[in-house]
């Protein structure tokens, strides 16, 4: 579904991802973890096509097309979907509304018929129960004055909406309480599905006890310096970065 | 993603949709001002000798003040010895009904989306239809007549109802009032007027929509609206005009009566025609638009969505008179290309306990210009009197400009005045954040702005507020890349 090659990223001339390579196939759950700076959410950024973040090496293919030739709405419309770190206020739009257009625009997009108000309502319905969303907030303005944890509930409802075949979830997790953390969980493990992918960017072990990841990979200074399975988290949460970011020093080194 | 200067060709592409001129035969005045156009403005228009003696007096205030020079804008020249100040279908006979109205005309307001014929106008809607100094046809008006409402063109009801339009004309504005306001009193051609009488709350929603067609013309319409003890009226006005290299002046009167217990709402989209994106032609929008609230308990509303002229220049206020009296603002101005929009609000409060609300919403895009100005005047005895402001801009771009001017009197000091004012741009966060849900940019700019205008759309009426939604989205497409 996703294949990233020798990526290499910079903002502001400055480089920030060094060469990442990637696979991720349909029905699999890759985490993606390290330490601050390490180019995680520069990643996410890259991907979903945001305008600062220039890719100066590499490629990028998405369900076998070239994703950097894409706009970011039409990324977007081809099932690319970006759970944000810090999800947008827009005074005045209400939730349902922007969510109206925006599944309408996908819809186009695919050669679909818009949905009509009644198909709308009782979809909407049915993903509020699916992953526990208030349906007061469904009806409010686009996460206006929305606590921390609502705003990244939104963007797990609207996840569920638009049905994406990529989710990336970007530190989804930071600034959840224990209680959010199993409801957004548990959203996104129903979420799953042999059709679908998700990449789940995180700083800590404690998310990937709920949903958990088929793939871990480590992050550090703009490469991919380790994968494993899903005890190579528990191994970090354990041991730290330390001992990879000296590892990885090694191997620079050596080369 | 383009840069600014194509941003801004994109918004001097579009056209403006309602630039087709009439090809109509018409009775034009030549050009020029003096007393004797005055004089024959008011024979062709066979009014009582009380009206031309008050058309003279205007005449006489015109030529005594000079043009205004606080306004945030450089006021370009304008030579009133140029301009035609009568235009009118060439068809004498007056209208019994639709079948007899030029069928030219009909179409005209047709394509306009301003359909006259009853069958086809919008449900519970009346319409007053102008064209340049003449007013066309007034729908609905036996149903209206039945609940002893008055609505008909103003000529009509000097015609008709003399003494009420003698009691009341000019006494919110004054035909000294400022110099566009002695110019209209002296050479106005036409307008609507609207009589609700004691205890009627009217059924449907009044509309007059006004159209400038002949070149060289200025419009100079008046209306007068009279809301009797315990009544209630909604009321709307649209306007377009032909796209013209030249200005042309556009200086109406708007005044509203409202007794005790009564309630008036005016709602205003205004679309004429706005210029090039040079600047090059356009109207010039000088309007006087005051209302009062005469009685106990009374309450005038306005609210205004401001899209086209060169330049806008108006301040609806309201005089709140009766104790317990209620004024409100609500307005959208957007000025692009090299639009420029100085409006705003005043409000009297001269009655105790006396309340106003004003809630601006400005949108600059391109080189375009806005300035609120508004003034917040409490008399010594509008004891506990209440006032809340709030003023926002919203940039597009970096080449616009917005400005703020309030202005707080006080002599009461049991009055609370309140006043919130921000600015801020379409941040890009916002935009990428509805680019990654599917969402283009030109229609989240258009989300964006509905909602940011929210607030001012709601007090619409539903028919209009759609249709305002609407033309903010088209006013604003390709303002950002």
């Amino acid at each position: 579904m996703l294949t990233i090659k020798n990526l290499h990223a910079e903002v502001e001339e400055k480089q920030i991802l060094k060469g990442i390579n990637l696979s991720v196939n349909a029905g699999e759950v890759h985490a993606i973890m390290g330490p601050n700076g390490s180019g995680k959410s520069s990643l996410a950024s890259v991907l979903a096509g945001r305008e600062n973040y220039h890719v100066t090496q590499g490629e990028i293919l998405f369900s076998g097309m070239n994703l950097l030739d894409m706009s970011p709405e039409v990324r977007a419309r081809e099932g690319l979907f970006l759970a944000f770190q810090y999800p947008i206020e827009i005074p005045g739009v209400s939730n349902i509304n922007f969510l109206k257009t925006a599944l309408a625009e996908i819809r186009v997009h695919k050669g679909l018929p818009p949905l009509d108000a009644k198909e709308f309502l009782r979809m909407s319905r049915e993903k509020q129960k699916l992953v526990e969303f208030d349906a007061q907030l469904v009806n409010r303005s686009l996460n206006e004055g929305f606590s921390g944890g609502e705003k990244k509930r939104n963007e797990i409802f609207q996840l569920a909406m638009l049905e994406p075949k990529l989710s990336i979830l970007d530190e989804t997790d930071s600034g959840l309480d224990i209680d959010a953390l199993r409801i957004v969980s548990k959203g996104v493990n129903k979420l799953r599905s042999e059709n679908n992918a998700f990449i789940i960017i995180t700083h800590y072990q404690r998310l990937l006890e709920y949903i958990v990841p088929d793939f871990v990979h480590v992050l550090y200074d703009g490469r991919i310096v380790k994968s494993g399975t899903k005890e190579l988290a528990l191994e970090l949460e354990e041991k730290g970065y330390d001992w990879l970011k000296e590892e990885a020093r090694e191997k620079a080194t050596t080369i | 993603m383009p840069n600014d200067n194509e941003i801004i060709d994109n918004i001097a592409n579009k056209e403006y949709e309602f630039g087709f001129v009439t090809d109509i035969e018409m009775d034009i005045l030549p050009a020029g001002l003096n007393e004797n156009t005055i004089r024959y403005i008011s024979e062709k228009k066979k009014e009582p000798e009380w009206l031309l003696n008050w058309r003279l007096k205007g005449f006489q205030s015109f030529q005594k003040q000079k043009l205004p020079e606080w306004q945030n804008f450089q006021l370009p020249p304008i030579d009133f010895q140029k301009i035609s100040y009568y235009a009118a279908p060439r068809n004498k006979k007056k209208y019994n009904s639709l079948d007899e109205v030029d069928p030219e005309l009909l179409a005209t307001f047709e394509k306009l989306g301003i359909p006259l014929s009853e069958q086809k106008a919008l449900t519970g809607v009346a319409v007053d239809a102008v064209f340049d100094s003449i007013s066309i046809a007034t729908t609905y008006k036996d149903k209206l007549k039945e609940l002893g409402i008055i609505f008909c063109s103003f000529g009509e009801a000097v015609q008709e109802h003399p003494e009420l339009v003698q009691k009341y004309v000019g006494s919110v504005v004054p035909h000294s009032d400022n110099i566009f306001a002695a110019l209209n009193a002296a050479v106005f051609s036409d307008g609507s007027f609207v009589y609700i009488p004691k205890g009627v709350r009217c059924p449907m929603e009044l509309s007059t929509y006004f159209r400038i067609n002949t070149e060289n013309t200025g419009q100079f319409e008046r209306t007068l609206i009279i809301a009797d003890e315990g009544s209630y009226v909604s009321y709307l006005e649209g306007c377009t005009a032909p796209m013209r290299d030249e200005n042309q002046l556009h200086a109406a009167v708007v005044e509203l009566i409202a007794l005790e217990n009564a309630e008036i709402k005016y709602s205003t989209v205004q679309n004429w025609y706005p210029g090039d994106k040079d600047g090059k032609g356009g109207i010039y929008n000088f309007v006087t638009k005051r209302g009062i609230c005469k009685g106990a308990n009374a309450k005038i509303s306005w609210t205004q969505v401001e899209t086209g002229s060169a330049i806008t220049w108006k301040y609806p206020s309201v005089i709140l008179q009766g104790d317990n009296s209620t004024g409100e603002f609500y307005s959208v101005a957007v000025t692009r290309n090299r639009q420029i929009a100085d409006t705003g609000t005043k409000m009297h409060h001269i009655g105790r306990n006396t309340r106003s609300r004003i809630i601006s919403k400005g949108i600059s895009a391109g080189h375009g210009n806005n300035s609120y100005r508004g003034l917040v005047q409490i008399g010594p005895k509008a004891d506990q009197a209440r006032n809340f402001t709030q003023c926002d801009s919203l940039l597009i771009g970096d080449q616009c400009g917005a400005h703020t001017f309030p202005y707080i009197e006080s002599k009461n000091n049991t009055a609370t005045v309140e006043h919130e004012a921000t600015t801020s741009k379409i941040g890009e966060d916002q935009i990428f954040y509805l680019n990654q849900r599917g969402i283009d940019s030109e229609k989240a700019v258009a989300l964006i702005i509905n909602g940011y205008a929210k607030e001012v759309l709601n007090q619409l009426p539903m028919e209009f507020a759609v249709e305002a939604q609407k033309l903010l989205s088209i006013t604003l497409e390709g303002s950002v890349g």
